[in-house]
């Protein structure tokens, strides 16, 4: 989960420590109009890059599916009957039926609104906080970013498995909205840091440029120049991140569902019947495979999504 | 570099006192009934909500009995002491004859990580942009965007039932064997995020100012790379390797829980599913420790290993 955090961090520094002194994140998205600039050579990258065209196809169907799963099934995923346990493909049901004798694909489609709206949300209350902690940290510099900064420390410290189980052991609530938000507010408290890192690293960056120095002279107050300036000069690279964070965030909710902690029986959920599958694969192994394909699948677009737009974006990589 | 470490310990002791705080509130205080919430959803008898309640001093209240009774608890885990989980056994116990099998199965996950992760890295590092770091680019971002609770159920269906190149699973008394595949499935995700550390890093060391040096010297190319370029760029290598054994200790839950591998992460997983409070508590306190532990000696570490960044 976090692994991919480590890399990706890595790689930002290494950029970062090379020897012309550019940042190693993007910080600008240049003028349209402009046939050069560091978005369009980015782009130019992008459109030849396979990876980022598959991934994106990939994205796409899985929010299609979140969205209609009706369209890609047929069938209800709670029309179990234990008779057709693990049955062969036969009907509408293309991989068979599982243990309780639900449609095993239909369950995987269905499974998709879940993962998507945890890994979202998530995403979401991440970018925020990130937002909020980099910017002020970036923008105040001195003591604020001193403790800011020993606090992404202390909160990266923490291992998050661990953490995640210590906090959802507390929520006793079968509701399926209160585990979905648990869930999400677990992620987003223990996720924020490697976001919010980039913020601050390019806030640093932005806050130099000569036009926060114009709008100051002008007479704009801190608030209107951090969120009229420099905001949108530093979302970019916060965004890349975030994207690949989502991927994280839907693989952790896999991990908490799998361990019984996570979501729980009326939600749909792909770790649970991962769990549920593993159990009984050696009767029947496509209600374990098919889940896992779907999960694996998901969390391998926004991954490599975010992976292909940060190269892109990064010119030392290039 | 004496006034680093020492600085480093009080920031651990901090860390220490800040983590089993948060966990000993969110498991036992704060709202509700911390009896039930320690035994989970299990009914609670008059009988244990007595001794519970002498055992844990709840009789005290308000902000004084919290610090209290959360001294009780840090003085007990220093000790050593973590109580008895709810089917009885003392968690010390358990725990000892969990983490030989751990602390195996994470050395083999190393083993691999290292054998494997590091040499294609040095290599995809040299030979940058050929097809050889661009397919191990492709194959480490597969692994690394492939879950675990993806990756070992389908390690443990393919190589071990199906195929039956590997015990599935691997019950009381493992052998090196039973655990070699759980070990590779656990290692994978080290092995990919160092080798893309060690491609970086060795890419990155290649264009240094020495490596022009060196080669305007006339040095041999072998020589460069082993002598010069590699001691520099395993630097963040060794780091993350080091951070990686305490994470491989205590993240080996999912791993440990599907290949059935009587370890510490076995027993919290065994202790979620059957909603044992106390011995999830006790396991997480320890695991906790031995995280902030390893990631103090790897700091230290990395001070003796680069003199080039100052500690003060």
């Amino acid at each position: 989960m976090s692994d991919f955090e480590t890399v990706a961090a890595s790689e930002n520094q290494a950029a970062r420590r090379g020897p012309s002194g550019e940042p190693g994140t993007p910080n600008q998205v240049g003028a349209p109009h402009k046939p050069r600039s560091l978005a369009g050579d980015a782009w130019r990258d992008l459109r030849r890059n396979p990876i980022f065209w598959i991934s994106l196809a990939l994205v796409v169907t899985f929010t299609l599916m979140a969205l209609f799963p009706g369209v890609f099934t047929a069938n209800n995923p709670n029309d179990c009957v234990l008779s057709r346990q693990h049955a062969g493909p036969s009907g509408g049901a293309i991989f068979g039926y599982d243990f309780q004798g639900c449609d095993t694909f239909s369950r995987a489609v269905y499974g998709t609104r879940a993962s998507l709206v945890v890994g979202a949300l998530a995403a979401l209350g991440t970018g925020i906080i990130a937002l909020v902690v980099g910017m002020l940290a970036g923008y105040f510099g001195h003591w604020v970013d001193a403790v800011l900064s020993r606090v992404i420390d202390v909160v990266l410290g923490i291992p998050l498995l661990l953490a995640a189980i210590v906090l959802l052991k507390r929520v006793s609530s079968d509701n399926q909205w209160a585990r979905i938000g648990a869930v999400v507010f677990v992620l987003a408290l223990l996720g924020w840091t490697t976001a919010a890192r980039v913020v601050r690293s390019s806030v640093i960056t932005a806050k130099e440029q000569d036009y926060v120095a114009a709008a100051r002279m002008l007479g704009a107050g801190n608030g209107r120049i951090m969120w009229r300036h420099i905001l949108p000069n530093s979302l970019a690279p916060a965004i890349v991140v975030l994207t690949i964070a989502l991927g994280s965030f839907i693989a952790a909710e896999a991990t908490l569902s799998f361990l019984g902690i996570g979501l729980k029986a009326p939600t749909i959920s792909w770790g649970q019947d991962i769990d549920t599958g593993r159990i009984h694969m050696r009767e029947a192994a496509t209600p374990l495979i098919v889940p896992s394909a779907f999960l694996a699948l998901t969390v391998l677009a926004f991954i490599m999504l975010g992976d292909a737009i940060r190269d892109a974006f990064d010119p030392k990589l290039r | 570099m004496f006034r680093y470490i020492l600085r480093r310990l009080l920031q651990m002791v901090l860390a220490f006192f800040g983590t089993t705080l948060i966990v000993y509130a969110l498991t036992f205080a704060g709202q509700g009934d911390p009896i039930q919430a320690l035994a989970g959803e299990r009914p609670v008898t008059p009988a244990q909500r007595a001794y519970l309640t002498e055992k844990y001093h709840l009789d005290a209240t308000g902000v004084g009995g919290f610090f209290y009774r959360y001294f009780d608890y840090v003085k007990n885990l220093l000790q050593g002491n973590l109580g008895e989980s709810l089917t009885g056994r003392n968690i010390g116990d358990i725990l000892q004859q969990a983490w030989p099998v751990t602390v195996q199965l994470a050395l083999i996950a190393l083993a691999v990580a290292i054998i494997f992760g590091v040499s294609a890295g040095v290599i995809a590092g040299i030979r940058r942009a050929s097809i050889f770091d661009n397919s191990t680019l492709v194959l480490t971002l597969l692994v690394l965007g492939i879950p675990t609770i993806v990756l070992a159920p389908l390690a443990q269906y393919f190589l071990g039932v199906k195929w039956q190149l590997f015990p599935p699973t691997a019950g009381s008394d493992p052998t090196f064997y039973a655990l070699l595949l759980p070990g590779i499935v656990l290692g994978s995700l080290s092995l990919a995020t160092a080798l893309r550390l060690t491609r970086a890093s060795v890419a990155e060391n290649l264009r240094a100012d020495y490596v022009r040096t060196a080669r305007s010297k006339g040095l041999v190319k072998r020589r460069i790379v082993v002598v010069h370029v590699l001691r520099n760029s395993l630097i963040p290598v060794v780091t993350f390797l080091g951070v990686e054994l305490g994470n491989l200790m205590s993240g080996a839950i999912i791993t440990e829980g599907v290949f059935n591998i009587p370890g510490v992460g076995f027993n919290l997983f065994r202790g979620i599913r059957t909603e044992d409070g106390p011995l999830v508590v006790g396991i997480v306190s320890v695991l906790v420790v031995v995280y902030l532990v390893s990631n103090l000696v790897v700091d230290v570490l990395y001070a003796v290993l680069d003199p080039r960044i100052r500690y003060e």
